[in-house]
């Protein structure tokens, strides 16, 4: 029977003890961001998709076309293609497409990239209506990008 | 002696529990044979989540796959990548530069903590306290904030490579830790008052969903189930890897048995957890973060190989079979909440059905890693 009540009793306490914290934690500042309100800067390691670099010299694509990104790749969602211009000795860039719907951001094709073409965008409010939505163009989105 | 063994009822019902139940977190599926409130069988069903993880790992290169280590278990992915990496680079035979094991435990420790504090949060949830929860969750936040600027990636890292790291630490990063674990230490005693001495918990817990010691044997049960059993085993004091050896822990056992040692065996893993990520602060050396002769093409010598880790539900094991080529030729991964939930059907026979759920609960399950 003593312990009945003594369960009662420190049962209670407890359960007092435990209010009193959530009490406690009412009165304090809110720690939730209001998203879509406010919103985070993203940090400069972010992983997003990945997007082209441009070079400053040339107003071209830093790639060269080598295929490594396409080779490292472990979900197959990188297609570079590339041409030959009359007259130029090296192969020029002349689409690059991802599909991001398969894409896992393991970061493996930025961190084979010898000529740093590519790098990860700090995108990450992404939604789209459909799923062709997310094949990037990413030429395209490079110089709409660098395009005032 | 249960409510089972006192009568003989003929009347019994089958109720699926999953595969979309809250309390299941993920699609894990339990048929129970019912006999009022008290589980008569319990089968757990697998197969709604398999990925065929370890056959697509004998379609790619051996660093290809090391985004799918983050997919296994999402809640401590980087205890996941750290075996499959060191079981390559053992394969390899690639040495590690200190500062690179040095990261490489800081940072598996902030996400065994991350680990422990969302499952503390989604237990007392599944016993119907709905608070702990938010409390949980912003300490966690810390530690993805802390791992996003290191890493890139908030849940699903894929950071370790085959000989280091994928990058270097930050300056943040070491004051950032430590900060964190003074705001931890502070907050323990809080998660104490609010949860562990809460009469509602102790009473859903304390000598409820007994494993004894002897059927963790039996099914290979590892981790705070295992310790929650009164064995003191734990891959990084029996069978030391990486620079653990170099670090002043304990290993928290408890004899009870219940669900409220392994309750309290992960809360006081928090504990430790801390005092590694202490100690690797304070020792970090300088140097390089990736082995200066790791070869950009892996092709481990033929054999088999098999290296085990302790991720933050137990033994994590990866064996792997290499021909000589640059993709595995068989890649066996040896999850720990496997064998945890197989233990389920024999211990949960006889129980209520709420009681099961706890019981369910402090096993700790996470779906994707149990069906790969």
């Amino acid at each position: 029977m003593s312990g009945y009540f003594n369960d009662l009793f420190s049962g209670t306490k407890s359960l007092a003890v435990g209010m009193g914290i959530t009490l406690k934690y009412f009165f304090e500042p809110v720690v939730t961001l209001q998203y879509p309100h406010e919103t985070l800067k993203m940090t400069p390691r972010f992983r997003g998709h990945i997007d082209l670099v441009k070079d400053e010299e040339t107003g071209e694509s830093k790639c060269i076309v080598c295929g490594m990104c396409q080779k490292a790749c472990p979900s197959g969602c990188i297609t570079v293609e590339g041409e030959k211009k009359e007259g130029a000795k090296k192969k020029t860039l002349s689409s690059y497409t991802l599909d991001f719907t398969k894409c896992s951001l393991c970061g493996l094709c930025v961190e084979n990239c010898k000529p740093e073409a590519i790098t990860f965008s700090k995108d990450y409010n992404l939604a789209g209506p459909s799923r062709e939505a997310y094949v990037f163009d990413l030429v395209k989105r490079m110089k709409e990008r660098c395009s005032p | 002696m249960s409510h089972l063994a006192q009568t003989q009822t003929q009347e019994t019902f089958v109720l699926n529990l999953g595969p979309q139940h809250p309390a299941t977190h993920g699609v894990l599926r339990v048929k129970l044979v019912m006999d009022g409130e008290y589980i008569v069988h319990a089968e757990p069903v697998l197969g709604y989540i398999h990925r065929m993880h370890e056959k697509m790992g004998e379609n790619r290169t051996w660093a290809q796959f090391m985004p799918n280590t983050g997919r296994l278990d999402y809640l401590s992915a980087l205890s996941y990548n750290f075996g499959y990496a060191a079981a390559v680079e053992r394969a390899a035979g690639i040495t590690v530069p200190e500062r690179a094991e040095y990261i490489r435990v800081i940072t598996t420790e902030l996400n065994r903590i991350s680990s422990h504090l969302l499952w503390f949060g989604a237990f007392v949830l599944d016993l119907g306290g709905f608070t702990p929860l938010l409390y949980a969750f912003d300490d966690r936040e810390q530690i993805l904030d802390l791992l996003e600027s290191v890493t890139g990636s908030r849940l699903t890292y894929c950071y370790f490579r085959f000989g280091g790291v994928y990058n270097d630490i930050d300056d943040n990063f070491v004051p950032g830790s430590l900060a964190f674990i003074k705001r931890l230490r502070a907050r323990m005693p809080m998660y104490h008052d609010l949860v562990t001495k809460n009469i509602i918990l102790m009473k859903r817990l304390i000598g409820i969903g007994p494993i004894s010691a002897e059927m963790c044997r039996r099914y290979g049960a590892t981790g705070p189930v295992l310790r929650g059993s009164g064995v003191q085993f734990d891959v990084r004091k029996n069978e030391p890897y990486s620079v653990y050896p170099e670090f002043n822990f304990d290993i928290p056992v408890y004899h009870e048995c219940d669900s409220m040692a392994r309750y309290m065996v992960r809360m006081d893993e928090i504990e430790q957890s801390m005092r590694i990520i202490e100690q690797a602060c304070n020792k970090l050396p300088e140097g390089p973060i990736m082995a200066e002769k790791a070869p950009k093409i892996i092709k481990p010598a033929p054999g088999d190989y098999y290296f085990s880790v302790e991720a933050a539900r137990g033994s994590f094991g990866v064996r792997i079979v290499s021909d000589g080529t640059n993709t595995p030729y068989r890649l066996k991964l040896r999850s720990p909440t496997f064998s945890n939930l197989s233990l389920f059907a024999e211990a949960s026979q006889g129980m209520l059905l709420a009681d099961a759920l706890a019981l369910m609960g402090s096993l700790d399950l996470v779906i994707p890693e149990i069906d790969r």
